[in-house]
């Protein structure tokens, strides 16, 4: 494994029962960077980040993140390397029976001796850098989505991560809090010198922050490239997905038999 | 080998259905019981640090005090009318207490007590990891190196665990009291005849006992498909539905059928 790189993957495999999810997956995440993983939905971008964290197993393949190997660590090892890592989950995950306050405190009581004082004065500033300072009483029933998911992602940073990962940062936000979680993204990951996967599908708000792309689709990496690259890239896939195009190699219609068919053959059905 | 017939497709999906069921029940039960061992495992992290603990007695004990001592005193009340009609027909209204009471510590108190607290607190627990699964809390939890069965399991399994023999004693004593008061206050039998004759039939070691012996039993039996069903529960609002109605019948179906089970071994013929 080469020292530039956090995470490597290398020929990764992984099924649901049956039903293949990934498809001899490779990638290189550089140490420092933010590298987004791009795709349709249920392209398997999540299931990529639950075998990065550890919490599932791949079927062929090698995930290695820092070094070790991930599917090969016993369970203290994984817990002490989930340590280094942050996770931002699709809709927070805050503990709903917690304030702000403490959700961002948790991982600091949970894993460290730290006096409450500087517990205090560390959440304080984590709840500072994304701006909610003010709402640290608050209990998480209490916040708007994009507040939650700021919330979250101070919660993330909490213990300064080597690796922040974020599933779906953008979803279901308007446009001033996608904005402002967007740049967040890009300046936590300077500030700290960590290294950022984020699983996204939107790409406007991608390209304006990451060092790099990897587009999936159907359980393989279709397309790869910095941002310069994707804009000028002449792949239909990657064409499709920068323009928002209905149709195209992502096809709009959901495998079927032919609509003629479909709707004269169940006619005939009728009629005899 | 020739075609299976249309009678006989029928037969095979029939057959290969209540394959699939048993095999998954088995699974099920393989599951519940690497669940229960990791349960344990964890146990010993969750006990140093008490107050986890200490708050889940405080929400599926404490907060369930109200209806199970309400519950009792009515319970208590009724024996004593019912208990009175019977004995004075024999001319034995004096044995009153020993009726009330022996009816409540051995049987009524574990039984009913597990039962009330199984819709009250099991339930409750149930829906709280259910949701905090479906909200990926838990998957949260285990991203942040925190092991959610030793942080959020473990504490209200014990918790239910040590509350349930409680309970059913303050069940008991509010349901004797209930009896005392229709009894004695209301009906007029011998006060004395009452608490003397009960302190005299009511043994600790074996009526005492076995009561909280059975409450002990129920006690871990409900916390644990309380605990499992929310674990186990499929991460939809629907899903968290069916885990909540799934405590509480199987909780009591298990009451039931462990204290037929608990009172056959304890049977004594004298």
């Amino acid at each position: 494994m080469s020292a530039d790189n956090l995470v490597e993957i290398k020929d990764l495999d992984f099924a649901y029962d049956d039903r293949p999810i990934l498809k001899g997956i490779s990638m290189e995440i550089p140490r420092g960077k933010v590298v987004a993983i791009m795709g349709g939905s249920g392209c398997g971008k999540t299931t990529l980040l639950r075998l990065i964290g550890g919490q599932l197993k791949p079927s062929r393949g090698e995930v290695l993140v820092d070094g070790l190997s991930v599917p090969h660590l016993g369970n203290d090892e994984l817990y002490a390397l989930r340590r280094r890592m942050g996770m931002l989950f699709q809709f927070g995950a805050l503990f709903t029976d917690i304030s702000v306050f403490d959700n961002v405190a948790y991982q600091m009581r949970e894993h460290t001796d730290l006096p409450e004082e500087l517990i205090r004065d560390m959440v304080l500033l984590k709840l500072n850098a994304v701006g909610l300072r003010g709402a640290h009483q608050l209990m998480p029933a209490e916040l708007s989505g994009g507040m939650a998911r700021r919330v979250a992602l101070a919660r993330a940073i909490a213990l300064d991560p080597m690796l922040i990962m974020y599933d779906e940062p953008f979803a279901g936000l308007d446009p001033i809090s996608l904005g402002v979680i967007g740049q967040l993204i890009r300046k936590l990951n300077d500030a700290l010198g960590a290294t950022t996967i984020m699983v996204t599908h939107d790409i406007q708000e991608s390209l304006l922050i990451v060092d790099f792309i990897y587009f999936m689709s159907d359980g393989k990496i279709v397309a790869l490239g910095t941002p310069d690259q994707i804009r000028a890239s002449k792949d239909p896939f990657v064409h499709q997905f920068v323009f928002a195009e209905a149709d195209g190699p992502v096809p709009f219609h959901y495998p079927a038999v032919p609509i003629a068919e479909e709707l004269l053959g169940r006619g005939a059905d009728e009629q005899a | 080998m020739s075609k299976p017939s249309s009678g006989q497709h029928v037969l095979l999906s029939i057959v290969a259905r209540l394959g699939h069921q048993v095999n998954d029940a088995l699974q099920r039960l393989g599951f519940a019981t690497r669940f229960f061992i990791m349960l344990l495992a964890c146990s010993g992290q969750s006990f140093r640090r008490l107050n986890l603990t200490i708050r889940e007695i405080y929400f599926s004990g404490f907060q369930s005090l109200l209806i199970i001592m309400v519950s009792g005193l009515f319970i208590g009340m009724v024996l004593g009318m019912q208990g009175y009609e019977t004995l004075q027909r024999y001319g034995s209204a004096d044995a009153l207490g020993v009726l009330v009471a022996l009816s409540l510590v051995r049987e009524l108190g574990p039984v009913v007590a597990a039962l009330l607290f199984a819709s009250r607190a099991g339930s409750s627990i149930t829906a709280e990891i259910g949701l905090m699964k479906a909200t990926e809390q838990l998957t949260a939890m285990d991203m942040m190196a925190v092991n959610p069965i030793a942080r959020v399991v473990a504490p209200r399994f014990w918790g239910g665990v040590i509350s349930m023999p409680l309970l059913a004693a303050l069940f008991s004593a509010t349901g004797v009291f209930g009896g005392y008061l229709i009894g004695v206050v209301f009906i007029g039998v011998d006060e004395g005849a009452f608490w003397s004759q009960m302190q005299a039939s009511v043994d600790f070691r074996y009526d005492v006992w076995s009561g909280i012996v059975k409450s002990f039993v129920f006690g871990v039996a409900v916390s644990l498909i309380a605990v499992f069903e929310g674990y186990d529960a499929v991460p939809t609002a629907e899903g968290v539905s069916s885990s909540i109605k799934g405590t509480v019948v199987k909780s009591a179906l298990a009451i039931l059928a462990l204290d037929f089970v608990l009172t056959s071994f304890m049977f004594r013929e004298t």
